[in-house]
């Protein structure tokens, strides 16, 4: 073990207190929220049939924001008639070179309300402002730009090949990341030439719905996308119905199965976004306080509420206790609690449920024998909050180190060479994304082809860009989302 | 004292110390700089940089009369309010007669660069003897510079030895190393530099950025590194170093973006001016004008603030 790196003697610790605390720097920009919100489909927001509305509440307060229509059976038809008759109409006519421009423009009007949309995200999702911010809607106006540049060039997608539009696309999306989903199913589906149906998933409805109303300031032609909210029975209308030709899904694996179960027979053109467990490794020679940093933005990214967290580290056995004294060094400074304030890095659990879900786990994991650690911080009274949580003496049947979390929570795995390494990280039916952290540039080279995922980070994590296509292999599911991949899949090909 | 080691390779070194990624410590700092400080936490950043602060003057044309400003300055940063006075002046070896004139005797320290500032070309007795002549005329700090021409050719030996000469030359000053962070070049030669320079100093000295002299000085990634780098020294062996970055720090938000990576790198124990300092001239007046708009409420006008510190 390098010498300065031995074990840490505890009267040498580093004291975190609160001598300089920081007062709180709450963001107060008005969302502009309507206390009530309606379906979006054919360019208008339309009550439901049926009258039903439910419920959204701000996690972090547990207090109600807005009333969200229950879209049924005779909502979502309407909505793929709109969308059908958009398209054979308008869109699906309309020269590439136009229909950029209306993604150019929706990209600037996401860009114009960026201070809502990121509030209005915080409030429903509970994620921190400071990732909503940052990361959140400027990726999504990044994905209509990107998009917008393609909705012209299409014929250089697949040269020598005629290409077209599937026509109706029913969408259906989680509740991690709202607006950037959205944004990552809308945009390439536009600039394909498709029309959209799409479901918000129910905790998470309001930037979908306020979505609909930078389609009406762009002048987007009525149909082209429509918004139909409500629970799972309104995703499953959207993905059975019969004008729906392409489906695409970003979920849970379970889900996944059932869509996939209710399609068998059906020509429908299938995307799947799935579940994940993925593997963060770091070598002996990875430069250890990066590695760490890696880690931390690996698992506590949007409270670990991501399919790609690196939610099980794999360390060599040479520096794990190395690691793991740098690891809650560094944990002891995040800070947990109202998502709405500036400095906050961890905020609330985007619902009850799966606060619910996290325990359970959580204490599993204390029930099979791992070793749980946590850092103690003070939690907000009310709200769904959860400390940093992780986990050492993990092996690979604990449940924790199998089953996604999906939460704050981090399975710690040892392994002693490269080959237990892959064995370890591949011992999974997920297989969305993985880290590798090490000098060695050979060896990064040479993980990243026997690692069965969709993405390998190296010496970096949790990575995105519109550019680079984004998927599964295994039970984490199949088809791509951005770059040239993504788009391909948002068309035929013959 | 401890023995100067034999002349080891870099590789060798980073095998015991390990590397730096660049694209990663630079996005671990740029979170710094979201952060965002309001009322009671930001005048307490303001207050505590003020009180960090080395007023530097380090020019051929420095005279007595400029020293005499400067030590006025550091005493009393702001003639209304309650401003702290800064942590040391800091001045060439001739001047620091004269600034013992004005705050000897009082709570800031008088800091002199020495060793052939900044270039440290030239031979280690003449160095050696500038250190002495500093501390003979009341210096209580010496800011060297390590010999970089030693570090690059692989001569750590030699670079260590010349530390332990200016350590012991010191005596009671405390000594601050400069490795000039610019002509290093990668952070990953910052760190080395920065364990060969923490092994042969006394608890309480510091390892400093740069002289302030090179195109490009303290930044929060090199920064970074050294608090880094004092962190896992510390835990090793229990010896606390103290942290000054030099040059280019002009603005309050720079300098609290600068403690916010101290306050989260190195915990409470760093939040001091015998841990860490600043090595500036034109930040106090901005810090002053921070602290009188947060007193007040509005920003004042630039000549309310007493300039004895600029380049004139």
């Amino acid at each position: 073990m390098p010498k300065t790196l031995s074990k840490t003697n505890p009267a040498r610790e580093l004291v975190f207190g609160d001598l300089w605390e920081y007062d709180p720097a709450p963001e107060t920009a008005d969302p502009k929220l309507k206390p009530r919100y309606d379906l979006f489909i054919n360019g208008a927001f339309v009550s439901p049939r049926a009258g039903q509305y439910f419920a959204t509440i701000n996690p972090a307060h547990e207090t109600k924001i807005a009333d969200i229509a229950l879209a049924d059976a005779a909502d979502v038809d309407a909505a793929c008639k709109a969308a059908q008759k958009a398209f054979t109409k308008v869109w699906g006519k309309m020269p590439g070179k136009e229909r950029g421009k209306y993604l150019y423009r929706i990209a600037r009007l996401l860009q114009d309300h960026a201070r809502e949309f990121a509030i209005a995200e915080t409030l429903d999702g509970g994620k921190p402002i400071k990732e909503s911010r940052d990361f959140d809607i400027p990726m999504a106006a990044a994905h209509f730009f990107y998009h917008a540049g393609w909705a012209d060039k299409l014929e250089h997608l697949a040269p020598g090949r005629q290409i077209a539009p599937h026509g109706v696309v029913g969408q259906v999306i989680p509740w991690n990341f709202p607006l950037l989903m959205l944004a990552w199913k809308i945009a390439p589906a536009l600039a394909a030439g498709n029309c959209v149906v799409l479901k918000p998933a129910e905790t998470t409805s309001i930037t979908a719905l306020k979505f609909g109303e930078i389609c009406q300031e762009a002048g987007l032609p009525n149909g082209v996308v429509n918004i139909v909210s409500g629970a799972g029975e309104t995703g499953a209308e959207v993905i059975q119905h019969p004008l729906t030709t392409k489906v695409a899904f970003t979920g849970s694996t379970e889900v996944g199965k059932s869509i996939m179960r209710s399609l068998a027979g059906t020509d429908k053109k299938l995307t799947m976004e799935l579940g994940g467990k993925a593997a963060n490794i770091v070598f002996d020679d990875a430069p250890l306080d990066q590695a760490v940093e890696g880690i931390v933005n690996g698992i506590f990214f949007n409270q670990g509420h991501v399919c790609c967290a690196g939610s099980r580290l794999l360390v060599q056995e040479s520096i794990a206790d190395a690691v793991l004294a740098k690891l809650k060094r560094r944990i002891a400074t995040l800070r947990v609690g109202d998502p709405m304030d500036k400095n906050t890095d961890l905020g609330a659990i985007n619902s009850r449920e799966q606060l619910t879900k996290i325990s359970e786990l959580v204490k599993s994991g204390v029930a099979e024998g791992a070793e749980k650690y946590d850092t103690g911080c003070k939690l907000p009274a009310k709200g769904f909050f959860f400390r940093p949580t992780i986990f050492t003496n993990v092996s690979m049947s604990h449940r924790i180190a199998r089953e996604e979390i999906f939460g704050p929570v981090l399975s710690i795995l040892t392994f002693r060479t490269p080959e237990e390494a892959i064995e370890k990280a591949n011992n999974t039916p997920y297989g969305l994304s993985a880290g590798v952290w090490t000098d060695k540039g050979s060896r990064i080279l040479k993980m990243s082809t026997l690692l069965k995922v969709g993405v390998v980070w190296a010496n970096t994590y949790n990575k995105f860009d519109p550019t680079s296509p984004f998927g599964g292999y295994k039970e984490s599911g199949f088809g791509r989302e951005g770059g040239k991949q993504g788009l391909l899949d948002y068309l035929t090909l013959d | 004292m401890p023995a100067a080691k034999a002349p080891t390779s870099l590789r060798r070194l980073f095998d015991e110390i390990g590397t730096v990624d660049q694209v990663g410590i630079e996005e671990r700092v740029a979170k710094y700089t979201t952060r965002s400080l309001k009322k009671k936490s930001k005048v307490f950043g303001l207050r505590l940089a003020v009180s960090m602060v080395d007023l530097t003057t380090l020019e051929g044309k420095d005279t007595p009369g400029k020293v005499a400003s400067l030590c006025q300055k550091a005493l009393r940063p702001h003639d209304v309010g309650d401003t702290p006075p800064t942590a040391a002046v800091c001045v060439y070896p001739a001047m620091v007669k004269h600034a013992k004139k004005h705050v000897g005797g009082t709570s800031v320290k008088i800091a002199s660069v020495a060793t052939a500032f900044p270039s440290g070309q030239a031979p280690i007795k003449t160095r050696l003897a500038e250190v002495h002549a500093a501390v003979n005329d009341g210096a209580d700090e010496i800011d060297m510079v390590i010999n970089r021409g030693a570090f690059l050719s692989g001569e750590f030996g030699r670079m260590q030895d010349e530390i332990a000469a200016v350590v012991e030359a010191c005596g009671k000053a405390t000594l601050k190393v400069i490795l000039e962070v610019s002509e290093l070049e990668t952070y990953d030669n910052i760190r080395a530099a920065s364990f060969l320079a923490m092994r042969m100093i006394r608890p309480g000295d510091f390892i400093k950025t740069s002289t302030g002299k090179t195109s490009s000085n303290a930044t929060l990634g090199n920064n970074q590194v050294m608090l880094e780098a004092i962190r896992d020294h510390f835990l090793d062996t229990g010896i606390p170093i103290a942290m000054k970055p030099a040059g280019g720090i002009r603005t309050a938000k720079q300098a609290l973006h600068f403690l916010i990576a101290v306050k989260e790198t190195l915990g409470d124990d760093w939040l001091n001016n015998r841990r860490y300092r600043f090595g500036a001239s034109a930040l106090l007046n901005d810090l002053v004008r921070q602290l009188e708009k947060e007193r007040t409420g509005a920003y004042q006008a630039p000549w309310n603030f007493s300039e004895a510190t600029e380049g004139y």
